[in-house]
């Protein structure tokens, strides 16, 4: 299944790239699971995801927790905590 | 009334609060909160944001505004690119028959925001910049209104 990811911030700036659509392996369910399959994919990637602690999600375009499934998302965005405002 | 706009140019707050309350004799109260940009050793800041979900999550707060609080009226405006200090960045308006209201709504919507709106600030020192931290006393400030509303339901 295929998926399109957006970064934002300084997620976009070491990934390198602002969007990219990825096809992760069946037993990649979940947005814990996405960042640690990321992160395994070349040094930028590593360099993004380094501290899954601090890398917030969405999914199409709605916040969720690491724990959440992506199953049939259209849209999956990562991003540091924000500060708009 | 709902206003809900992203927007790379200047807005006016007089002008938007006229237009929320222009022929109304309901409205006894408005709120109208502008943030500015800072001049404390930043030359300018760029604001990043992710338009469709910035859209989508800015109505779904008004709409739980508008929910929690007798609401006549509602405007919420930011901005994103960049911006050099003493631009405005953003700005919410709250309106209600009584002031109580429109301050609450106005200070949630403004804590929302903050911690929950996608956009990013990059700030500009010199030839230098460097993404802004979150704080932890704007999740402190978000969070009390969840706590709010548990202690309601």
């Amino acid at each position: 299944m295929s998926v399109k990811l957006l970064y934002f911030a300084w997620v976009r700036e070491r990934v390198g790239k602002p969007d990219e659509v990825v096809e992760p392996p069946s037993n990649v369910r979940t947005i814990h699971d996405l960042i640690a399959w990321l992160a395994g994919r070349g040094e930028e990637y590593a360099h993004a995801f380094e501290n899954p602690k601090v890398i917030r999600a969405a999914i199409d375009r709605s916040h969720v927790r690491p724990d959440a499934v992506f199953a049939g998302a259209r849209e999956i965005a990562f991003f540091p905590p924000m500060t708009g405002g | 009334m709902r206003t809900i706009r992203l927007q790379r140019e200047d807005f006016d707050p007089g002008t938007e609060q006229a237009r929320l309350v222009r022929g109304r004799t309901d409205i006894g109260a408005v709120v109208c909160f502008t943030g500015i940009c800072r001049g404390d050793g930043i030359s300018a800041m760029t604001l990043e944001h992710y338009p469709e979900m910035a859209e989508s999550e800015i109505a779904r707060h008004v709409e739980e505004a508008e929910q929690r609080w007798p609401l006549l009226g509602v405007t919420v405006i930011h901005r994103f690119g960049r911006l050099v200090p003493g631009d405005n960045i953003v700005l919410v308006i709250t309106a209600s028959s009584h002031r109580g209201d429109a301050f609450a709504a106005a200070e949630f919507l403004m804590d929302y925001l903050k911690t929950r709106a996608p956009f990013w600030k990059n700030e500009e020192h010199g030839d230098r910049t460097a993404w802004v931290e979150a704080k932890e006393t704007d999740d402190i400030a978000a969070e009390r209104w969840k706590r709010n509303r548990e202690a309601a339901e």
